[in-house]
């Protein structure tokens, strides 16, 4: 690896970890806004223009809170709790192509910081550690809402782990790979994954609400019956990590859910334009962002509009529905390659 | 490089399976034995498969151990259950994993030739493995998927067998 | 780490669900054991907002007292109010004049409205919809701001006195009420279309925290809460006061005893309610708004007994008197704490979702309960 390669990977990874914050710590601001317009509110409006500081206001305000350790908790685990959770959320968006390729002089280089050959299975990966943080923070509060917080977590996210694998597996055989930019790259034009599985994106769509603790699936910390489920016991910045690495967890789920199922960074008719190889890959990369961004939306959409399930109602979803679906889809889709390829 | 990276990891993993064995706590346990299959992992890398490594996290680490964690935080184990246990029971623990231990040093004696002589490190790809597990051990692969759902409905009837009337 | 944790040693969770806690509406105090999920007892634990406010009526006069009753069902304080008036009109056998009776009616409902409202922004914030709310208290503040014009007040109302009401109407009262109107027809649609007809919110409240006729009646339930399970207590209909005998509106009856059941007899009395507002608006009476009565109020001696069907059920007001100018002893017959008392037959078997949202369709105000 020669210096000018490894100082654009590192400029990569910084702006990634960098963008990944910045829309984090906006999409609280956007979440803010979405439900007062909603609710018929004006929402935060003092910070800034338009409260534009909104967020910043509220960094320092985390910061500057009083700093709690339970008496009897787990001081260790306390800490890595939520700075597991944190570094969860900000590893996957490594093997996302957030564009094309961009020439500068006689390099060209790629707008992904590594393709690995088994990106889905290492995007799954992250995903299902990522439940330590929450139950790792839920043991060490030694509180038994957190505790319930913390079990309510890691049995749902392993219940709907397993219908999200289901219908990425439907989904990597009809791309014949593992690679997130080959996936994207085979979207082209308008040949949309959504177009060839709109039921595996729909399982998809819901299980990664489900992974991300939003409503309707919010019950690791619904904070009528839990209070504040596994972060009950949490205070000053060690919750702004918690109820951050949420927002990173949305920004980074939007994102795969544009890649796999969205096209990622293609758009139709876009070489039609005439436009030179550069400018495409900048437009594709703003498109990417704003599949993002309408993703963004839909989770605060659905989250200011209906209430929660039960968790037994939950779990049923998960296990009675969810799961055939997803093997249904898987079925059908074999089916159906089958047949494509001349099998009947 | 690699060298140095292979003995940290080793490293790494002999410590957390050690401390698996002497955390007092149950959860501290769960966790060094994630810890642990991380560095496994970590080793599947240096191997380079890839797949076999994502496939042990995804397994291990992100769904066996979780219930396992799941369970422990359930059970409530604390440190007064724990010495409850009749020396019986302790001798015949060392006994089982002296055997074990012999049994495993044998399998590595074994296997220490055969390892050198395997030069393709392409194995563990997606592709490959693929190719391997469908084609030329097809009929174990399918059998163990049968062994698996055995394994399935035995845990679903036992799991049927305590009667729960407050569930209606 | 977790040795400490109360349990009944059946692995069974005990667990305080408040005073502090976001579902329980105020400072009570529940301790539920738990099965995992599943709640297997509730015990309401009281007295965190006793402010024993009986005992304080008995050396009140019969003006002053009223006020205090404001701070109990904070939410129906009109009504109240009105009960408090109506038991010493009764002991002072006073005739009030008809417009009072009316303004009396008028504000009752209007308070009706504005505690269901809150209610149904409540429970479906127990729910997990957290939209609702807003768009409930949005409306509810109208009605708060056309009470502040007429009462000057918009919480602890002490508008009803004795012998009629305290104020005349505003002159805008009209006006805005008949806007309200206008605007609130198409909002309860909305209300419907946001969570009625929700099916995440149907599944939430079918068939959860069974309460039959008979436990209803055995439990003392009353108001919407006994309504909901068959049981026709209505005060309105069976002793009419005021003017509800002149007026047209159903007694919301459903049978299935459920939550869902519970909402829809709170959803379909609004409509009455305002249907209720509707006739009476443009039909209030010239003349005076209270009646003349002495400065110091005697009651003969003797027991006097009232009520009144507040949002939450039937609140009766009982006075003994000695015949001095406060009461010898006064009790308050509060619909929440009969309401409360059926909490844990309904919760038993349920989950701990369930808990809240039973809660939620008890309707339960706190100072109500404990007085």
């Amino acid at each position: 690896m020669d210096t000018t390669e490894f100082l654009i990977k590192l400029i990569l990874v910084i702006s990634v970890f960098g963008i990944s914050l910045l829309i984090a710590m906006y999409s609280t601001y956007a979440e803010r806004k979405v439900a007062a317009f909603l609710q018929d509110r004006l929402g935060p409006n003092r910070a800034g223009p338009f409260g534009i500081l909104q967020p910043v206001a509220d960094g320092v305000k985390m910061f500057m809170k009083e700093e709690i350790i339970p008496a009897n908790a787990d001081k260790f685990l306390f800490i890595a709790g939520p700075s597991l959770m944190m570094l969860t959320a900000c590893m996957t968006g490594v093997v996302i192509p957030w564009g094309g390729e961009l020439t500068i002089g006689r390099n060209t280089f790629n707008l992904q910081i590594t393709d690995v050959n088994i990106g889905l299975l290492y995007i799954f990966g992250v995903v299902s550690i990522g439940v330590y943080g929450i139950m790792i923070g839920a043991w060490a509060s030694n509180n038994k809402y957190s505790l319930m917080g913390g079990l309510r977590a890691s049995s749902q996210m392993i219940s709907y782990e397993l219908a999200m694998g289901i219908s990425i597996i439907a989904l990597v055989m009809t791309t014949g790979t593992l690679s997130t930019k080959e996936i994207v790259e085979q979207q082209s034009s308008w040949h949309w994954n959504i177009l060839y599985q709109p039921l595996g994106f729909l399982i998809f769509l819901v299980c990664a609400f489900a992974e991300t603790n939003r409503t309707p699936f919010d019950l690791p910390e619904c904070e009528t019956e839990l209070i504040g489920g596994f972060h009950t016991e949490y205070s000053s910045m060690k919750l702004g990590f918690y109820l951050f690495a949420e927002y990173i967890n949305m920004f980074i789920s939007s994102a795969i859910l544009a890649t796999l199922y969205f096209g990622g960074y293609n758009f139709p008719f876009i070489e039609s334009w005439g436009l030179s190889p550069n400018a495409v890959t900048i437009i594709g990369t703003l498109l990417f962002f704003g599949k993002i961004f309408f993703f963004i939306f839909f989770f605060m959409w659905v989250r200011w509009t209906i209430p929660r399930f039960r968790y037994d109602q939950l779990m049923n979803l998960g296990w009675k529905v969810m799961i055939p679906l997803a093997l249904f889809n898987l079925f059908i889709t074999g089916i159906i390659t089958l047949w494509r390829n001349g099998a009947f | 490089m690699t060298l140095t990276v292979f003995y940290l990891l080793s490293a790494l993993s002999v410590f957390s399976g050690l401390m698996v064995v002497l955390s007092r706590k149950a959860v501290h346990s769960v966790l060094y034995l994630v810890f642990c299959f991380f560095t496994i992992a970590g080793h599947y890398l240096m191997l380079n498969a890839q797949f076999l490594a994502a496939v042990h996290v995804i397994v291990y680490a992100g769904a066996i151990m979780v219930l396992f964690l799941f369970v422990i935080m359930m059970l409530n184990l604390n440190l007064a259950a724990e010495a409850q246990k009749t020396p019986w029971i302790k001798i015949s623990a060392v006994i089982l994993s002296g055997l074990m231990l012999l049994v495993l040093v044998a399998s590595v004696k074994g296997a220490e030739e055969l390892s050198a002589a395997q030069p393709q490190n392409d194995i563990g790809l997606v592709k490959n493995i693929g190719n391997i597990l469908f084609d030329k051990y097809l009929l174990p692969f399918e059998l163990i998927s049968l062994l698996l759902l055995s394994a399935m409905v035995g845990a679903v009837l036992m799991g049927r067998k305590e009667p729960q009337p407050q569930n209606e | 780490m977790l040795q400490e944790i109360g349990t009944t040693g059946q692995g069974d969770l005990i667990i305080n669900v408040g005073p502090q806690h976001p579902s329980t509406h105020g400072v009570l105090h529940l301790v539920i054991t738990l099965n995992g999920e599943t709640v297997k007892k509730v015990e309401p634990h009281l007295g965190y907002i006793h402010r024993s406010i009986e005992k304080m009526c008995e050396s009140l006069t019969y003006r002053q007292f009223i006020y205090s009753t404001s701070r109990m069902d904070y939410l129906s304080s009109h009504i109240n109010n009105h009960g408090c008036a109506l038991c010493v009109e009764k002991g002072l056998q006073l005739e009030i004049p008809e417009r009072a009776k009316v303004i009396r009616v008028l504000m009752d409902e209007l308070t009706r409205m504005a505690s269901h409202c809150l209610w149904w922004g409540a429970l479906a914030m127990d729910v997990g919809a957290i939209t609702p709310f807003f768009h409930a208290f949005r409306e509810r503040e109208m009605l708060n701001d056309l009470m502040e014009e007429t009462c000057g007040a918009r919480l602890t109302m002490n508008y009803m006195v004795p012998g009629g009401v305290m104020f005349d109407l505003h002159p805008n009262f009209q006006k805005r009420v008949h806007e309200f109107i206008k605007l609130f027809k198409s909002k309860i649609d909305e209300y419907d279309e946001l969570v009625t007809f929700n099916p995440i919110f149907i599944q939430r409240m079918k068939g959860i925290g069974f309460l039959s006729k008979e436990e209803a009646i055995s439990y003392g339930c009353s108001g919407p809460t006994a309504r909901a399970s068959g049981v026709q207590c209505d005060i309105r209909k069976l002793y009419p006061y005021e003017v509800y005998d002149k007026v047209q509106f159903d007694e919301i009856i459903e049978t299935d005893g459920d939550c869902y059941a519970r909402y829809l007899v709170r959803m379909k009395e609004l409509k009455q309610s305002l249907s209720i507002v509707e006739q009476l608006i443009d039909n209030i009476p010239e003349g005076d708004f209270q009646a003349k009565t002495k400065a110091v109020l005697k009651l003969p001696k003797g027991e006097f007994y009232t009520r009144v069907e507040t949002a939450r059920g039937e609140f009766g007001v009982y006075i003994v008197s000695e015949g001095g100018t406060t009461p010898y002893r006064i009790k308050f017959r509060s619909p929440g704490f009969s309401n409360l008392s059926a909490l844990d037959h309904m919760t038993r078997g349920q989950k701990i979702g369930d808990l809240v949202a039973i809660m939620g369709t008890l309707d339960l105000v706190i100072p109500d309960i404990d007085r």
